[in-house]
């Protein structure tokens, strides 16, 4: 049960850090890793639940399952979030880490 | 459903199908447009005739469409509806005549001539609305579809007016929404055929009851135009002169008089009103409303202003008299004043157009010895300011007659003093107009005078204002007769049960 | 017509938009023809399934037998049916708009190649987004519900940066961030639920769900995630700039569709799942941040000069009135009426909204720019989309007969049956305000301009212009079909529980 506990603090750990690293850093790369962490550690709360004694040595599978399928969705989603700030680096010239200003004019088409 | 549903919605129909068709004309089908407005009028009041033929032997008109729990939207034409229907639609083909020659090559025709079928369709919409649910909804559109009219010039004029309406007429309508959801959630909901709803809800509800009553007043007292709610009517003014004529006479003000009407009479019930004591508060408030636009129209000189504020007070009269709603004769002196009001200022506005386009006269000061150069409208002119002062045998004489015989009879002093003051007040704002458009010297030229062969104005303009004119005296004098509006009134009290 | 009764139906409205977006991002060629069949074929499916929900009630199915909680359950309620037909209305609507819209911009301005290449992206996005959504609707547990979310959130993003500006980059950039930031906070509640009952499945757990601090834990987390994605105020911060910055046909799918999803999450779980567990003082909080965001928005929407940061934070304001909803519900005989005035305004909103920005994006396109200030008489050359934006507008004021009218109506009349005076203040004020931002932009519209102000008009496709119509009038129309719907919200009795013994 100890450990169990253990997992869970630590993943809650890790999605507090991310959350905090998410709004602390302007770099845009620093954000996807945030968000990477939040997601690992959300991740090792679900996979810790697995552990749960359904019946003598048996192993819940569904968080197993839940798992997989968030790590994919995790991953296609940081790949988009890589393409868009390499997009945001290219298109405006602009270094990663200014990211949060001028985004609120409103002219967006011809 | 019945041919009694069909035949309502053919008379929503026979104006707002036009509406729709001249919105999707090019600018120069000027013929065609013409003939679909005329037709469209003239076949709306033969359907109305029918169905006030119908009324009157008896049949019942209704057509209910359910929302959901608690909403149904409910078109019913009672002896009141028939009355107002009748009223608003025969005024709409005159004013249609007239716009149609007041408009002759001003820009933008198809656009405003959609909006004022709209504008009518949307006015029957509620005269024959069946509950506080579906006035609500043609009250709501019946701003929507005035406001382009009000702007239609564009000058920042008419933008500041387009502004103002459209804030006071929100505000009223946000406080009628909100008036109306509350009364409905004490009495659930109301049809205007159970006139009234249950006296028991008095002991429970009772405060609750005279706040909502003010507010409802509020809602459209707002488009009638009762002191203090009345600033945009003035404004409104910079319209064109139909669009005038219609917001006072056809539509905006007479809806607010009517919703007046409604609320006393088929939502509340009068004696329920006698009950909360609200009369008085009533009588004050039509009181106010009568004298202060009387005041306020003797300091202007702008003709429409003027007649603006003399429309403020010329309405309230509707008010003065459901405010002694427990004395039939009084009632009937309101109501029928809802058709004499509109019959003579419709006149009004049509004579003042006719000058402001013939001559461009729009002060009060240019006036002098106009009559010599058009005789015809200032004839019809000094017919409706005569009827408005209140001058046997028009019919402005016959609604003070009933409302003065109604306050002696409530033994109300004071509301013969208001009448006798509110007279004075008339003749002293129109007497001099008269006068001096009769008797003054032209001093200079007329501002901006265009000639017409053979009349003194355009054929289109001239007729409209003369019938109404005729109207107003014919109607005065067969008051007693089984055709008139007074007679229709008395069938409304009779079949209200009093 | 057996065919027409097999409850695989239910998976048409996920498994079509699917086979279209990967058609459109294989073919490449004629994809306008194939998304316009994809959102008839999608009409049809929903169809059917009206037909069957009709027929036999709410519906439940396992893919490919699997039992929960393995299996993904999928299930049809009333509200999941309504907001089906809901997305297939618009979807039809925003189809036949962005195919005007893309032509107009390839034919007359310069960079065809760019606008080729966006137009090329949208479809398949767009079906994309499509499939996410109505998976969304239909989806019976709530980890599924996750990954729909996910679904939605990349596809969004991916449509929100499409315009290919620096703004929209860096707004669409943003959009996701915070999206995932709203579904992992929500992941995370679902993991709380999982460990407290060991159970995903919706209609098991609103069965065996009671109050206790697990669950507690979890609805507090899933709800700010939701609330964040649904841009509730004070965390609607990210909405403006991304819905603004977008395309016209993408802001119309964001502000339209997108946001609704995540709500429809929020208030199943609020209002079935969880109903027991819900303390007056939540409901009071959201309500009190409805409240804050109907007149923040409103104020913000009244301040703003240009159209499409106008027609956006009236987005904000109007889903604060969803939100006013939640109080409302406290009271037991009325909640029914609240569901369906929720019900009203989240279509209402829909369609005017797709409306609104479709015509804010003729009018962008048509002329050049969109500052309020000088958009006197563009009705001289834009009459339908004119029309339309004043249509799309009086369903946002809430003037009968239109939808938002009968959701105020039935709003107003919960505040006032319950005694809970202070609300019906805020829906009226927020009415008033809606009438001020609409009226600045509608006077302007409709203003007879002087003749040399008059724009020039550029050939156009009618795509461009009667979408927007269309769905601004059956945004108005929809108080008069009204008794359908409240018909459809009643049944909630599940009439066939129909397990298919083969899988699809």
């Amino acid at each position: 049960m100890l450990t169990n506990n253990l997992y869970n603090l630590c993943g809650l750990l890790l999605f507090g850090m991310g959350l905090f690293a998410l709004f602390a850093c302007s770099h845009l790369l620093r954000k996807i890793l945030a968000v990477n962490i939040m997601s690992s550690g959300v991740f090792l709360v679900l996979i810790a639940t697995a552990y749960r004694p359904l019946g003598a040595g048996e192993i819940d599978p569904v968080p197993h399952a839940m798992v997989l399928t968030g790590i994919v969705v995790s991953v296609s989603v940081t790949a988009l979030a890589l393409i868009l700030a390499c997009r945001v680096q290219e298109t405006s010239n602009h270094s990663l880490s200014q990211s949060e200003r001028n985004t609120n004019d409103g002219d967006s088409e011809e | 459903m019945t041919w009694q549903g069909w035949l309502l919605i053919c008379i929503l129909l026979s104006s707002f199908l036009p509406g729709v068709i001249i919105f999707s004309l090019p600018e120069d089908k000027y013929r065609f447009r013409t003939s679909l407005n005329i037709c469209g009028a003239v076949i709306k009041i033969i359907f109305i005739l029918i169905m006030n033929v119908g009324i009157y032997y008896g049949h019942s008109f209704e057509l209910r469409l359910p929302l959901i729990q608690g909403m149904e939207l409910i078109l019913n034409a009672d002896p009141l509806s028939a009355l107002f229907t009748t009223l608003s639609s025969v005024l709409w083909l005159l004013t249609t005549i007239y716009a149609v020659g007041y408009l002759e090559d001003s820009p933008n025709r198809s656009h405003f001539f959609g909006y004022f079928s709209l504008c009518v369709t949307v006015t029957i919409g509620i005269a024959l609305a069946g509950n506080l649910l579906t006035f609500l909804l043609f009250y709501e559109m019946l701003t929507m579809t005035t406001y382009p009219l009000i702007i239609h010039r564009g000058t920042p004029q008419a933008l500041r007016a387009g502004r103002n309406y459209l804030i006071y007429t929100m505000s009223g309508g946000a406080v009628f929404l909100f008036a109306i959801v509350w009364l409905q959630s004490i009495t659930g909901p109301l049809d205007f055929s159970a006139a009234g709803f249950s006296p028991r809800l008095l002991d429970t509800h009772r405060t609750a009851l005279i706040f909502i009553f003010i507010l409802l007043i509020a809602g459209v007292g707002v488009k009638g135009a009762l002191v203090p709610l009345h600033g945009w009517l003035p404004q409104a003014m910079v319209a064109p002169a139909p669009v005038s004529a219609l917001l006072h006479a056809v539509a905006v003000v007479k809806a607010g008089a009517f919703g007046i009407i409604r609320i006393i009479l088929y939502v509340y019930g009068i004696d329920n009103i006698s009950s909360l004591h609200l009369y008085s508060f009533l009588i004050a408030i039509s009181s106010v409303t009568i004298i202060w636009g009387s005041i306020r129209a003797l300091q202007q000189n702008d003709l429409k202003r003027l007649l603006a504020f003399s429309t403020v007070s010329q309405i309230s009269y509707i008010t003065l008299g459901m405010s002694m709603a427990d004395q039939p004769l009084a009632i009937i002196g309101g109501l029928v004043h809802l058709v004499h009001q509109g019959l003579m200022k419709i006149t009004l506005f049509f004579c003042a157009g006719n000058l402001a386009e013939t001559l461009g006269i729009h002060k009060i000061s240019e006036m002098k010895g106009v009559a010599r150069r058009m005789p015809l409208t200032m004839t019809a002119f000094t017919i409706g300011a005569l009827g408005m002062i209140g001058i046997p045998p028009t019919v402005g004489f016959v609604s003070k007659w009933y409302l003065g015989l109604g306050a002696l009879a409530l033994g109300n002093w004071w509301v013969l003093l208001i009448l006798a003051v509110s007279s004075l007040l008339n003749a002293g704002y129109f007497l001099p107009i008269i006068i001096t458009a009769w008797f003054g010297k032209q001093e200079a030229h007329w501002p901006e005078e265009r000639r017409f062969n053979r009349f003194e104005t355009r054929l289109m303009l001239l007729l409209p204002p003369l019938f109404t004119a005729f109207v107003v005296i014919a109607a005065g004098i067969i008051a007693n007769a089984e055709i008139s509006p007074l007679a229709w009134v008395k069938f409304i009290i009779r079949e209200y049960g009093l | 017509m057996t065919i027409f009764n097999s409850s695989a139906w239910i998976v048409a409205p996920i498994i079509i938009p699917l086979i279209g977006g990967l058609l459109c991002f294989l073919w490449r060629r004629d994809t306008f023809f194939i998304a316009l069949f994809i959102s008839l074929a999608n009409l049809l499916s929903v169809t059917t399934l009206l037909r069957q929900f009709l027929l036999f009630g709410p519906l439940r199915y396992r893919m490919g037998g699997w039992e929960a909680p393995l299996g993904i359950a999928l299930r049809l309620h009333g509200p999941a049916l309504l907001m089906l037909l809901m997305t297939a209305v618009s979807g039809i609507g925003i189809t036949l708009y962005a195919r005007g819209y893309f032509s107009f911009r390839i034919s007359a301005l310069k960079h065809n190649n760019r606008h080729e290449q966006q137009e090329r992206f949208f479809w398949p996005l767009w079906l994309m987004l499509w499939t996410a959504l109505n998976a969304l609707f239909l989806s019976g547990d709530i980890f599924n519900l996750y990954v729909t979310l996910e679904l939605v959130s990349v596809s969004a993003a991916a449509l929100a940066a499409l315009s290919g500006k620096p703004a929209s980059q860096i707004a669409a950039f943003r959009y996701l961030l915070v999206s995932l930031l709203g579904s992992l906070s929500y992941l995370l509640g679902v993991v709380f639920v999982y460990k407290t009952y060991g159970i995903l499945d919706l209609e098991m757990l609103r069965q065996i769900a009671t109050p206790g601090p697990g669950l507690q834990m979890a609805l507090t987390l899933m709800t700010l995630g939701l609330l964040l994605k649904t841009a509730l105020f004070p965390l609607h911060f990210w909405l403006p700039p991304a819905h603004a910055n977008a395309l016209a046909p993408v802001s119309a799918i964001l502000s339209g569709l997108v946001v609704k999803g995540s709500f429809f999450i929020l208030f199943t779980l609020w209002f079935e799942i969880f109903a027991s567990s819900i303390t007056a003082n939540a409901l009071d909080l959201i309500g009190l941040l409805g409240a804050g965001a109907v007149i923040w928005g409103s104020l913000q929407a009244i301040r703003q000069q240009r159209l499409k940061l106008l027609v956006t934070y009236s987005t904000v304001a109007q889903l604060g009135y969803l939100f006013i909803a939640f109080p409302l519900t406290a009271t037991e005989n009325i909640s029914q009426e609240v569901w369906t005035a929720v019900t009203f305004m989240v279509m209402a909103h829909s369609f005017a909204k797709t409306a609104m920005f479709m015509a804010a994006g003729t009018i962008f396109l048509q002329v050049g720019h969109d500052r309020i200030r000088d958009l006197a008489g563009i009705r001289k050359s834009l009459p339908i989309t004119s029309f339309a934006y004043a249509i799309a507008g009086v369903n946002l004021i809430g003037l009968p007969p239109s939808g938002g009218f009968i959701g105020k109506w039935l709003l107003l009349t919960a505040a006032l049956t319950s005694g809970q005076w202070h609300w019906s203040l805020v829906i009226i004020a927020g009415s008033l305000l809606a009438s001020v931002y609409v009226f600045r932009v509608v006077s302007r519209l409709f203003l007879t301009p002087d003749e040399a102000i008059i724009q020039e008009c550029r050939p156009h496709s009618p795509l461009q212009e009667w979408p927007a119509l269309f769905l601004a009038i059956i945004a108005l129309l929809l108080g008069l079909i009204a008794p359908y719907f409240s018909l459809i919200l009643e049944t909630t009795e599940i009439v066939a529980n129909l397990a298919p013994g083969g899988g699809l």
